[in-house]
């Protein structure tokens, strides 16, 4: 993973261009020579190796990263999982779990080498001059204690306010961030606050010190789409107002593209490319770069991609006039989901308290034409995958009916059910927990032929290898455990055992949403191409719109159990009729991008 | 909290209702039959018709049940084959032993099983961690009794530091008004009781206390461990706070809970681990007299007794419970 | 597991530049076709700690096995009777290689012939709670709601007498043998494993591919027999492992209390034990070999039993 030929060049290519970058954030000093940009250097990273300790010996987890950040500058390292951006990120703040350690390299901050200085300077210097605002909202409050102690407590002990008048500051800095009544807020605990509002106070605190750099690790990947916006908003507004530095770290170029002046890419360790985020967006250079990008969720139709890639004009035709004629196709209905509800009963806490119910889907009708994709878009708790469950005949609905192919879902025996089994398959979110890890790939893709008496041992092996083929797995991964796959290709398992038993209808419930971008460009290409060639119908289920205009032909909106719009990917994308839509629309990251390319 | 508090003790009832179920059907499973189990060897035609005509056998399982729930109600959980006594006497006169054992059990268990977890995770590979590995090993594999025998013919009677038996010496003449001798010392100022009751506690206390310790470390160990890798730890550096405030208010704090919760599920483990020690020390306690009971087969007592440790035993961990949350806000919210 | 061997390698076609955290990182071996069961092995024999209680494990079933060809005499055999004085207990000799106990029995034989009744007590008693457990938990996990509220509840009712008088009454009603003594240490391991295997069952019924078993068409009888139940063995094996280190310790403490009748002299560690109070002063040597004797054996289950629930530890599993 050493030998990466581009490597040397790009690194040649993107030094000069930082030096240039100036020019987004402080146009004035544009013109100003080297010399000065180089005192308004507020973090330079030189040849920076970190290594952690395993079983195995050390793992370098970055390798030879030199970066530099200037005062009132946003940098964002883009990468995937893995790549070394946090692990990076961490360095800096010398934060790095116990088994890691700067094995090589220099973190300069303003005139100090953080390598060199105490510890005790080391936690000075954390909470006044760097700060930090980390990822996971519901982790990184300590649930014990009161949020506005919680921030007090840092202000106490870096000598910024007495143990007197801490508490009014913070009240001050939760008002910054946007927290209504903050006073009373400060008195709470964490589980008191929504996702929104921790990351708000976590904000409050990474910047109670006026750090001169701040560091964001992937500051809203947790959040509803919808709240996301406003947390960068005022987290970016409050970065520019203090004119403090930050490095952003995300996995999202829509988001680094949006945000920062400069974007560094990393991959396995290594950065591979940096520079102007225009430029490294607009011209990439490294190979890496060049997939993400082309990976990245864009706002042209996969299906039309893929028929122009094949030349096949006429395939496009169909779709855009099927858009337009949709009585037409009334008559080849595959599913039907007529005034559907579903109440929960939920158990009173009390130990004499009634059940009450819980409204999960509310009144919703759709149709699912053959041979198309629907998609149905929402936040978590709006419905969706309760949707798609009793579609799956896993739940009932409460009131209202589902026809699959003119017949009443889950009305009929037990065989009924097994045979409507046979033609409707589901993919689960997360490639992690969707394979039994005591069963090899072989026997998860089998087992389905065997449930339903598929031929002998070696018509199934070999339909097996067949649908291996098709999703583009070896015949060595055959033999492996789903421990020992990467999330895309347990991924590419599941689609394989989906498509066992040649099923009409596959539900995919967030198929793609836990996976890295180029890997999700993978699987959805996957599947177009799977529906091109077996005719398959899909219900697509997904809180990432991105997604939908890449695969579906027709779009659902739910919030709060009901379908708020419904129409074809077009006309909602361009034409959304309710605010919610454009709320999800608007919050897309790197909507800018693409019209910048 | 006091919702919290009168919801536990309300799940407290058909828990106990379900038990005296349980010991109605064990006496009677009993060989012998009930009477005979009631009567042991004082067994007489004129005794077994008296205790039949009060136990009513002649009549149908459930209301010969109603009526045992009745006495217990009353307070009569019977009476004691081996004293005669009533077998709740018996068991008020012994507890406050049994208490103070405990006790001291546990302040030895958690004085040094806490200390010990909490350094063998911040220092990870010391000899210190080691140590704490080896300790809690030797508190689950080795039988309770055995160390007792082991820490008494050391300490009593080789080196003679302690007093081998009893809870008080024979020659210690000392007025008892609460039967907690330590504090009976204490209270009429006859310091030289509380003394010599104090050092009678204490190599049983250790014994007894061997297995909680082991285990307190242990669980110590792997919540500060834990912790200490938590998220709102590492954020909690990042904003630059005092090593000292990290330690006590972050880390310490948060590893008590399952710690907390550990401490009251041993509570059962020693007032087991009581029967044993009591009886190596000859210490008069509910223990020692429960093991005697087994012994001579006095099942009234083993009857009562049950019933009663396992009442402590609830309310213990309903304390614990209620404690818990006044660590944890999560669980003071009222709904 | 004949893939063990397979030299596959790791980079898939289809995804050359993915990288995550189960992916073939630097250094790591690649162990291509492993199952889960495999991996723990493969851990565990890397572990010493693992193969310290493996020894001693060995070395106790193997002595217990060939109790009739190691000890020098029968386990009720009293060769030194009449060389016993109520004042004077005979040590270690060339004849008696650990001494005589008070009633004239060679040490040594009966150390050899406790071993034997220690791991018959303790499989015994293991397998009867184990078997017991697992079909309350089974009941539960599969029909869940009422049955599942119901056994809860007598689980919870069983948990709240502390473990020794539990086992102390239902010896008592038992009666006064071996067998006395395995059911009652046998009947407490029962809500602790019915309680683990509902646990673990409950928690793997959440996971997504049992749902995706159901939805492929399977019976209820097959996702719980080949995904629900296999999946959920883990805790309950390590539990089983440490179990019959519990068991040796609590048939001790039964004896001591007197529960399991027969002899006082009868071979077995506890009764040895028990009886070497009276002679504590005098030969310490009689209480010290029988309690180490259970110390180790429990030290060995437990290690063995601690290092294969690190084995299988998830966290642990999907770490490199």
């Amino acid at each position: 993973m050493s030998d990466n030929p581009e490597k040397k060049t790009v690194k040649e290519t993107a030094e000069p261009t930082t030096a240039s970058s100036t020019g987004t954030s402080a146009a004035s000093s544009a013109e100003n020579s080297a010399e000065s940009s180089a005192e308004n250097v507020v973090l330079r990273v030189e040849n920076l190796c970190v290594d952690f300790r395993t079983e195995n010996g050390a793992a370098r987890a970055v390798s030879n990263a030199n970066l530099t950040v200037e005062r009132g500058q946003t940098v964002a390292i883009v990468g995937e999982s893995g790549s070394g951006k946090t692990t990076l990120a961490m360095a800096v703040l010398g934060l790095l779990a116990s088994n890691g350690s700067v094995a090589e390299g220099h973190i300069w901050f303003k005139d100090e080498d953080l390598g060199k200085v105490s510890p005790q300077r080391m936690a000075q210097l954390r909470g006044t001059e760097l700060g930090l605002v980390p990822q996971d909202p519901m982790t990184n409050l300590d649930p014990i204690m009161q949020i506005g102690r919680q921030i007090d407590a840092g202000l106490i002990d870096n000598g910024l306010r007495t143990r007197r008048d801490a508490r009014t500051r913070t009240v001050e800095l939760l008002d910054e961030v946007g927290l209504p009544d903050a006073r009373a807020r400060a008195a709470q605990y964490p589980h008191e606050f929504s996702g929104g509002m921790r990351q708000r106070a976590l904000i409050a605190m990474g910047l109670s010190g006026r750090p001169a750099l701040l560091v964001a690790d992937e500051p809203t990947s947790a959040l509803d789409v919808t709240v996301q916006r406003g947390i960068l908003d005022q987290l970016s507004g409050l970065t520019q107002e203090l004119g403090t530095a930050v490095l952003l770290i995300t996995h999202d170029l829509g988001l680094a593209a949006e945000r920062a002046d400069t974007v560094v890419v990393m991959y396995r360790g290594d950065i591979v490319e940096q520079g102007p985020a225009r430029q490294v967006l607009t011209a990439p250079q490294h190979e890496y770069t060049k997939r993400l990008m082309a990976a990245a969720p864009s706002l042209a139709s996969r299906r039309i991609e893929i028929a122009r890639e094949r030349g096949l004009d006429e395939v496009l035709d169909d779709a855009l006039l099927a858009h337009g004629e949709e009585t037409t196709a009334e008559a080849d209905v595959l599913v039907s989901v007529k005034d559907v509800s579903k109440v929960f009963s939920i158990r009173g806490k009390g130990l004499f308290s009634r059940s009450t119910g819980f409204t999960a889907v509310d009144g919703v009708s759709l149709d699912i034409p053959r041979g198309s994709t629907v998609a149905v878009v929402g936040e978590s708790g709006s419905g969706k995958s309760t949707l798609a469950r009793m579609i799956l005949d896993i739940e009932k609905p409460t009131t209202g009916s589902i026809t699959f192919d003119g017949g009443v879902v889950g009305a009929g025996n037990h065989r009924d059910q097994i045979a409507y089994r046979r033609r409707v398959q589901p993919v689960f979110q997360d490639p992690y927990s969707s394979l039994d890890p005591l069963y090899s790939v072989f026997r998860a893709i089998e087992e389905p032929l065997r449930a339903h008496d598929y031929g002998d041992a070696a018509a199934r092996r070999a339909r097996v290898e067949e649908l291996a083929d098709q999703v583009a797995l070896s015949k060595g991964q055959l033999q492996r455990f789903p421990a020992e796959l990467s999330g895309g290709q347990r991924q590419r398992v599941a689609i394989a055992r989906a498509l066992a038993l040649s099923p009409e209808l596959v539900v995919c419930d967030e198929a793609v949403s836990a996976l890295d971008v180029v890997v999700q460009a993978q699987i959805l290409q996957l599947l177009a191409g799977l529906q091109e060639n077996l005719g398959l119908t899909y219900l697509f289920i997904t809180h990432d719109l991105a997604v939908v205009r890449q695969i579906a032909d027709r779009v659902l909106v739910m919030q709060e159990g009901r379908v708020v719009e419904e129409g074809t990917v077009d006309s909602v994308f361009d034409s959304p009729a309710t605010a919610y839509t454009r709320a999800l629309l608007d919050a897309i990251p790197g909507k800018d991008l693409e019209l910048a390319l | 909290m006091l919702r919290l508090i009168v919801q536990r003790l309300l799940l407290l009832i058909p828990l106990l209702l379900g038990l005296s179920i349980l010991l109605f059907g064990w006496v009677r499973a009993l060989p012998g039959g009930p009477v005979q189990a009631m009567l042991g060897e004082r067994y007489t035609p004129e005794a077994a018709a008296e205790i039949e005509a009060e136990m009513g056998l002649d009549q149908p399982l459930p209301v010969q049940y109603g009526k045992y729930l009745l006495r217990l109600l009353q307070g009569d959980f019977g009476t004691s084959l081996q004293s005669g006594r009533p077998v709740l006497e018996e068991f008020i006169t012994r507890f406050p032993a049994t208490i103070e054992l405990t006790v001291v059990a546990l302040v030895f268990a958690i004085g040094i099983g806490i200390p010990l977890g909490y350094v063998a995770a911040r220092r990870s590979g010391s000899i210190i961690d080691h140590s704490a590995v080896v300790v809690s090993l030797i508190g689950v594999t080795v039988p309770v009794f055995f160390l007792a025998f082991i820490l008494k013919y050391i300490f009593a009677v080789e080196l003679g530091w302690f007093p081998t038996t009893g809870r008080q010496s024979a020659t210690m003449i000392a007025t008892h008004p609460t039967n907690f001798y330590v504090l009976d010392g204490l209270l009429t100022a006859e310091w030289d009781a509380a003394w010599d009751a104090l050092m009678h506690l204490i190599l049983p206390g250790i014994a007894l206390g061997t297995i909680p310790l082991a285990i307190v470390a242990r669980m110590t160990r792997a919540a500060v461990s834990e912790v200490q890798n938590a998220d709102y730890v590492r954020t909690a550096r990042a904003k630059g706070i005092k090593p000292a405030r990290l330690r006590s208010e972050h880390i310490l704090k948060n590893a008590m809970l399952p710690v907390v919760t550990t401490i009251g599920l041993q509570v059962g483990l020693l007032l087991s681990g009581a029967v044993l020690t009591e009886t190596v020390f000859a210490f008069s306690g509910i223990g020692s007299f429960l093991a005697n009971s087994v012994f001579r087969a006095d099942y009234p007592v083993m009857q009562g007794f049950i019933l009663l440790i396992a009442v402590v035993y609830a309310l213990v961990n309903l304390i614990v419970d209620v404690s818990y949350g006044l660590i944890d806000p999560r669980l003071r919210r009222q709904q | 597991m004949s893939a063990n061997e397979l030299p596959v390698t790791g980079g898939p076609a289809a995804e050359p530049l993915h990288t995550s955290i189960h992916g073939d990182g630097p250094g790591g071996q690649d162990h291509g076709g492993e199952g889960v069961w495999a991996r723990a092995w493969r851990t565990l024999r890397k572990n010493p700690v693992a193969i310290i209680g493996a020894v001693i494990v060995a070395v106790f079933v193997l002595v217990a096995v060939l109790a009739p060809v190691l000890a020098p005499y029968g386990g009720s055999e009293l060769p030194g009777r009449t060389e016993v004085r109520p004042t004077m207990i005979p040590g270690p000799s060339a004849e008696y290689p650990l001494g005589l106990d008070r009633y004239g029995g060679d040490v040594l034989s009966k150390l050899i012939w406790g071993a034997q009744a220690s791991l018959l007590i303790g499989v015994l008693s293991t397998l009867f709670g184990l078997t017991g457990g697992l079909l309350l938990g089974l009941l539960a996990g599969w029909f869940g709601k009422s049955v599942d509220f119901a056994i809860m509840r007598l689980v919870d009712l069983m948990l709240s007498v502390p473990s020794l008088l539990l086992a102390v009454s239902i010896a008592a009603i038992a009666g006064q043998s071996s067998m006395a003594v395995i059911v009652a240490i046998g009947v407490v391991q029962i809500p602790i494993f019915a309680r683990l295997l509902r646990g673990s069952m409950l928690a793997q019924k959440g996971q997504d591919y049992v749902l995706a078993a159901s939805a492929l068409g399977l019976t209820r009888r097959s996702v719980t027999m080949s995904h629900v139940l296999p999946n959920s063995v883990g805790p309950v094996i390590v539990q089983a492992t440490l179990s019959l280190a519990t068991a040796v310790i609590e048939a001790a403490a039964l004896s001591f209390l007197g529960l399991g009748g027969g002899e006082p002299s009868t071979a077995e560690w506890g009764r040895m034990l028990t009886a070497a109070q009276q002679e504590l002063a005098v030969a310490p040597r009689l209480a010290i070999l029988p309690g180490i004797c259970i110390a180790v054996t429990a030290l060995g289950f437990t290690l063995v039993g601690e290092s294969l629930r690190e084995a299988l530890d998830p966290r642990n599993r999907t770490r490199r």
